[in-house]
């Protein structure tokens, strides 16, 4: 009972609650068909929500206003350079997915020096770059799809006993991030600022340093996602980030994650992951339309959030 | 004293308490018709709460209002309005996004129609030119776009327009303090044209000559309640400084403190004012407590925010050569982290010690908030509380263990027991001598004057310079101010 209640009490844990939902009416409705397959497919395709999802999750935390608009700009064009450094070899993965890494990175420190340097709100800033990030990866890319490596293929599609080898190193990376959040100085400095900016620099914050390392911190994460969905696709394009604008801010919003900023946490960032890739499963098990496919996530996006926000209020 | 119609306000025992603080303890305040009653007092002293109460914008705990002999019971800012009460407050009311004449025509409902617009720039514009002659605003200009002082014209100039309801006493909270002496002069003859009308006003300033000259009838507030109340022809200067000061000699309990205390050490601050000319300079030794004195609001706090920020980054004009930690006076928007718990919030400041490899020890991170809990007396059951289960004078300390508790040499100290209750502040003043005698330098910026006999010696402001620097043996309420009211009268 007590830790019911202790569980009830964390942000995190409906977003687990709705996944597990979601996997049961999926299941119940194939009758127990494919159910494992749906967990490993569930895992696979959650990585890279989650990777983006974490960045995501230090810029919303830095305070109202802030967020990276810039991410599926920053995957397409990190995944070509990933693809066109590693030029089909495998001895040049590892270089590969430095310039990726190199290359995201790159775009965070611009979008924070936009804000920093011209004092633009990071909406806009992380938007305009956007734009730019698109039309430099169009004319780098030339629009075609760039293939990986076999050895990187493979390694984005390696399972253990169904178990996708991606997902249990995303395990270990967002085990880091919690304990960056909450034990290092960095993610207490994220922390302070997202409550009360002035107050943190009264308190001896270094605000400039903690938002530029929050913003390329960002843009990294967005970077490697790029390398990896290019892996994992088997091909790096221009559109392979569209769907992680969204998915990126909802992942963060449902796993209890405050928007209002200085409140955060990663668990829950995994368990919107998982939500909102099982949702689409059992959509498409149920064999909806597309438009009521669309339809249908909103309304239950809009009922999570509700359910998991019943303590927000009390600020 | 004869009551009823005379009066078009009468308070009788206004009390008023925010939390644990008397803001104003039974106090009578009457005005009658065709008078200008001035009041005075330092900062805290109740007048504006005072005034909020005569405008409806606050109620009073306990007492009574009558308004033209007619007690009300439900008395508010609309009530004020139909029976002819308007104020003009300090904190300037304008909405900064709409035009002159947009904002004249909030203040009066019956301005509606077709040409509405216009109806209330004529209005607004033949008030602004009988008040302040070449005034040079139109009623289209933005009030953004205005300067302090034009928008402070357009505040008092709309305060007067009458449509509909009737218009007997207008309260003016400072009326003067974005004004040149030119204007100040046309709105004060105005003001006596206004009373010699029949009308009556409230003039609050701390310009003391101007409330001799054009009051007849003076207030004194002092700790929330009237001291005295007399003819204004009865004051001189002399008598209005030591009624608002207390003609009584104050004890200096600091004395024998500083009498122990080594010479002073080492330069901690040198510091000069943005707006200075002179070349004063502030310079805060170790070991030394250095007050900030004169009104609220003239560069006090700017000049604390200057020195903070010059311990990170280099500024011209400023030397700062230890660490530096801040207690915000404000605590709001200031120093709270409302998310955290008591403990989080007393070890953001020290989170480099409080490290044990590279991440934080909860370990470490309680003791320290320990140790502060019972150096300081934060009263609560357990420090992981979150901060907002304290009292505002329990935060306040914690706010203070924050900055005693890092490894900052350097405590500036903005105006901090602001709504804090004597209990605390006096065991926080001992926590300050105490630890000034282990070598911290404390810039102590208050506007409770009774708090400076802590200082070795007070730096007065006045405009954003510093134009009195007072040692401690010429430390005197009075002397203080002299300095910050230093006009000609």
């Amino acid at each position: 009972m007590i830790l019911v209640r202790s569980l009830a009490g964390k942000p995190w844990v409906w977003s687990f609650l709705g996944a597990l939902v979601v996997w049961l009416a999926t299941i119940a409705f194939t009758g127990g068909y494919g159910a494992g397959g749906m967990v490993t497919a569930a895992l696979s395709l959650a990585v890279f929500t989650v990777i983006v999802g974490v960045g995501q999750m230090f810029v919303i935390t830095l305070g109202p206003g802030n967020v990276d608009l810039s991410l599926p700009a920053n995957i397409g064009l990190a995944s070509a350079v990933a693809m066109k450094v590693m030029a089909g070899s495998d001895s040049m993965i590892v270089v590969g997915l430095l310039a990726a890494l190199a290359c995201g990175a790159a775009i965070g420190a611009v979008n924070y020096l936009l804000i920093w340097a011209l004092r633009i709100p990071p909406i806009i800033a992380t938007l305009s770059a956007s734009f730019i990030i698109q039309s430099i990866d169009i004319s780098y890319g030339r629009g075609l799809q760039i293939k990986p490596p076999p050895g990187f293929a493979d390694f984005t599609n390696w399972q253990v006993l169904g178990i996708p080898v991606l997902a249990v190193l995303t395990v270990l990376f967002t085990i880091g991030a919690a304990i960056a959040l909450q034990r290092m100085i960095y993610g207490r400095s994220v922390l302070a600022i997202g409550q009360n900016i002035r107050a943190a620099w009264l308190a001896g914050v270094n605000v400039g340093r903690i938002r530029f390392l929050t913003y390329t911190l960002s843009g990294a994460l967005g970077g490697i996602d790029g390398a990896l969905l290019a892996g994992y696709f088997r091909g790096a394009n221009v559109d392979i980030g569209n769907e992680y604008l969204l998915a990126s801010i909802a992942v963060v919003v449902i796993g209890g994650t405050s928007v209002a900023g200085g409140k955060a946490n990663v668990p829950g960032v995994w368990g919107a992951a998982l939500f909102l890739v099982l949702l689409l499963t059992m959509l498409n098990t149920f064999g909806v339309s597309a438009g009521v496919r669309l339809l249908l996530t909103g309304l239950i996006i809009v009922g999570v959030i509700t359910a998991a926000g019943g303590e927000k209020a009390v600020r | 004293m004869p009551e009823g119609d005379a009066d078009i306000i009468r308070l009788n025992g206004a009390e008023k308490h925010f939390g644990a603080v008397r803001a104003l303890g039974g106090v009578d305040f009457h005005v009658r018709r065709g008078e200008c009653v001035g009041l005075v007092g330092h900062n805290g002293a109740g007048k504006s709460t005072l005034m909020h109460m005569v405008a409806g914008t606050l109620t009073p705990d306990s007492g009574k209002i009558g308004v033209h002999g007619g007690v009300e019971d439900n008395y508010s800012v609309s009530r004020a309005q139909k029976r002819g009460i308007r104020c003009v407050f300090q904190e300037l009311s304008l909405c900064p996004n709409l035009s002159v004449a947009e904002n004249t025509r909030i203040n009066h409902a019956s301005l509606s129609g077709l040409g509405w617009r216009r109806k209330a720039a004529a209005l607004i514009t033949a008030k602004l030119d009988e008040i302040f002659p070449d005034h040079g605003i139109s009623a289209w200009d933005i009030v953004g776009d205005l300067s302090i002082g034009r928008r402070q014209m357009v505040e008092v100039a709309r305060a007067f327009t009458v449509t509909q309801d009737r218009l007997d006493l207008v309260i003016l909270d400072e009326p003067t303090s974005s004004l040149d002496a030119h204007t100040a002069g046309q709105l004060l003859a105005f003001v006596r044209r206004f009373i010699a009308g029949g009308k009556s006003c409230i003039l609050i300033s701390h310009v003391l000559g101007e409330v001799l000259r054009n009051a007849d009838r003076i207030v004194v507030m002092r700790d929330g309640k009237v001291v005295v109340a007399d003819a204004a022809s009865a004051f001189d200067r002399d008598r209005l400084v030591t009624a608002m000061g207390g003609a009584e000699a104050r004890q200096k309990i600091a004395a024998e403190i500083a009498a122990a205390r080594p010479a002073a050490g080492p330069l901690r601050v040198r510091a000069r004012a943005a707006a200075q000319k002179d070349g004063a300079d502030l310079v805060a030794r170790a070991g030394e407590i250095i007050g900030l004195a004169g009104l609220a609001g003239h560069g006090q706090t700017d000049l604390l925010l200057a020195i903070f920020a010059a311990a990170s980054r280099a500024r011209t004009g400023i030397e700062v050569t230890a660490p530096v930690a801040l207690v915000a006076g404000d605590r709001q928007s200031d120093g709270i982290f409302p998310q955290w718990s008591i403990a989080e919030n007393i070890g953001i400041r020290s989170l480099a010690r409080l490290r044990n490899g590279l991440l934080i020890s909860p370990r470490r991170e309680a003791e320290l908030a320990e140790f502060w809990q019972k150096k300081i007396g934060i009263r609560t059951p357990d420090m992981n509380n979150n901060i907002f289960s304290l009292s505002g004078g329990n935060q306040q300390k914690a706010l203070f263990a924050r900055a005693l508790g890092s490894d900052a040499q350097i405590v500036l100290m903005d105006d901090p027991m602001r709504g804090v209750d004597i209990g605390t502040k006096l065991e926080v003043y001992d926590l300050v001598r105490e630890e000034a005698g282990r070598g911290r330098t404390f810039l102590w910026y208050t506007t409770e004057t009774e708090e400076l006999d802590n200082c070795d010696h007070v730096y007065v402001f006045k405009n954003g310079r510093i134009v009195a620097n007072l040692g401690r043996d010429e430390l005197t309420e009075e002397k203080i101010i002299q300095s910050s009211f230093g006009d000609a009268a």
